[in-house]
């Protein structure tokens, strides 16, 4: 089972720039713990030390809010994409401004 | 020239130069706008800003600008209307309309907010804006960028009322329609936001365009002769808004403009999208998303992005969140209508109609003074109420047909 995870831009120094990233994982839970695991101090931007999923943290599945499907109780599907997008966006600029 | 020292995590209280950032490196927190509070107490009276033009600007030390505005220069200073009709109506002493359905250039709220954002993204220098939004932030954007000179994409859900699509797309605007609700919407923006350049008002100039709102609370405050009001009553979207009614009544009492007093805030919803104040009914700040499903399509955002701000804003205040049905707000509509003569969009009928609930419920005092915030305007929303209002149907060009239809004198002259 795989499934595909889009990181957004502040995250991708984790992940060496990867814009993407898969991952077996079967629910939320494992997911924040593998990408850790990879990614070291990854997951203290999208969790709360209960676990929980970051207040400024959204989680999309397949285009739907994870907290529509279930939160942590989704398990994951194989080909599922999961999408984090921070609640407001807005990083540093990078390139030129057209 | 502003008074603007940084902006500042809401969170941690890291603070951050004078860029188009809206959120913390280090936990995402939005970034707020600090001001030399200081430097402005020493320097700015209000009796010199009495003297300025009436519109936003004559606050321009407390906006983040560094130089003049470059759109909307008239916007701002809408009317603070007594309502005495509408207050019998509701059984209420002292009641006041602000009635942003006249704001410059596109009848609503949105006016303010893009016209701070529009002039601080010609100061960064982006050359393209846009936004997301539920309609009348995509008037307001379309019409700015077409005064200022920007190129524009401007992101909505497809199902928006006509009115709005047609009060977008007539200023040359690229709107793109897409087949979700905001929030979706959203989501897209934030990706777009992340990958290109863009001065996205709602979204990477954030900070500085929701500063646009204290306006609303500044001008209160002064037309009601430099005194807080004890109740407002505010609709809610993202939730921006009344969280920044709030700092504009703080920033007022920390100037020492009008006399210390806690003012109750009062945020309304639809009940087919209240997450704000489905959170605030519960006494916490943690927001439980929602799909929206309501007449009121300008406050459908299911997931806002202020919305903890907004249930600890209102808590804090000693205020409460209520929400309202369909048929309540075209009944809200239709009060402020015919009471006062301002025809409002559902946004305001939300808000007469949480205001009439919340008198109902004992929770509004009616021997307080209370602001309602009407946002925008009806003749962007007809749809909303056109089915609802008596049709008498057409007559022929006769006296006779008058009367019978109208007056019925005819059938008392043949008795």
């Amino acid at each position: 089972m795989s499934i595909t995870v889009r990181i957004p831009p502040p995250l991708r120094k984790f992940t060496g720039g990867a814009e993407a990233v898969e991952s077996a994982a079967h629910n939320l839970t494992e997911l924040f713990d593998t990408l850790d695991q990879k990614y070291p101090g990854i997951k203290q931007f999208l969790c709360r030390p209960d676990g929980g999923v970051q207040r400024f943290v959204n989680v999309f599945v397949n285009d739907e809010d994870i907290r529509f499907l279930g939160g942590a109780q989704y398990a994951f599907k194989d080909g599922d994409e999961v999408l984090l997008v921070p609640a407001i966006a807005g990083g540093r600029p990078r390139g030129c401004r057209g | 020239m502003s008074y603007l020292l940084h902006l500042k995590c809401r969170e941690c209280g890291r603070t951050y130069p004078l860029e188009p950032l809206a959120a913390c490196e280090d936990c995402w927190a939005p970034l707020e706008a600090v001001y030399d509070y200081g430097a402005l107490w020493s320097d700015l009276r209000r009796e010199e800003l009495e003297t300025r033009p009436p519109n936003m600007w004559r606050y321009h030390e407390l906006l983040p600008l560094n130089g003049e505005p470059c759109v909307g220069k008239q916007t701002g200073f809408t009317p603070l209307v007594a309502a005495p009709r509408l207050a019998q109506a509701l059984g209420a002493r002292e009641v006041y309309i602000k009635n942003d359905a006249v704001n410059f250039p596109t009848l609503s709220f949105k006016d303010r907010v893009v016209a701070v954002a529009l002039s601080k993204a010609r100061e960064f220098g982006f050359a393209t804006v846009g936004c997301s939004s539920t309609g009348n932030l995509a008037n307001s954007v379309a019409a700015q960028a077409a005064a200022g000179g920007f190129h524009t994409f401007i992101f909505v859900p497809a199902d928006l009322e006509a009115e709005k699509i047609v009060a977008t797309r007539v200023y040359g605007a690229r709107l793109v329609k897409i087949s979700g609700n905001y929030d979706q919407v959203n989501r897209l923006c934030s990706e777009i936001a992340q990958k290109y350049s863009w001065g996205i008002v709602n979204v990477n100039l954030r900070s500085y365009y929701s500063e646009g709102s204290k306006t609303f609370g500044f001008e209160v405050a002064e037309q009601l002769g430099w005194r807080l009001p004890q109740n407002i009553v505010v609709p809610m979207a993202g939730g921006s808004l009344i969280t920044k009614i709030a700092k504009a009544f703080e920033e007022l009492k920390r100037l020492g403009w009008v006399e210390p007093m806690e003012t109750k805030l009062f945020g309304a919803q639809a009940t087919g999208c209240s997450p704000i104040t489905t959170a605030a009914k519960n006494g916490a700040p943690e927001i439980t998303p929602q799909k929206p499903n309501t007449i009121a399509k300008s406050l459908s955002i299911g997931n806002p992005a202020d919305g903890y701000y907004a249930v600890k804003t209102i808590l804090g205040s000693g205020g409460a969140g209520e929400d309202t049905t369909d048929e309540e707000i075209v009944e809200g509509i239709r009060l402020l209508a015919e009471t006062e003569g301002i025809f409002t969009e559902t946004a305001g009928g939300v808000t007469v109609s949480v205001a009439r609930k919340l008198l109902r419920q004992g929770r509004l005092n009616p021997d307080e003074l209370i602001v309602l915030a009407i946002t925008g305007n009806g003749l962007k929303t007809v749809g909303a109420v056109s089915g609802k209002l008596e049709d008498n149907g057409v007559i022929r060009p006769k006296l006779v047909d008058f009367e019978e239809q109208y007056l019925n004198l005819a059938a008392v002259a043949k008795a």
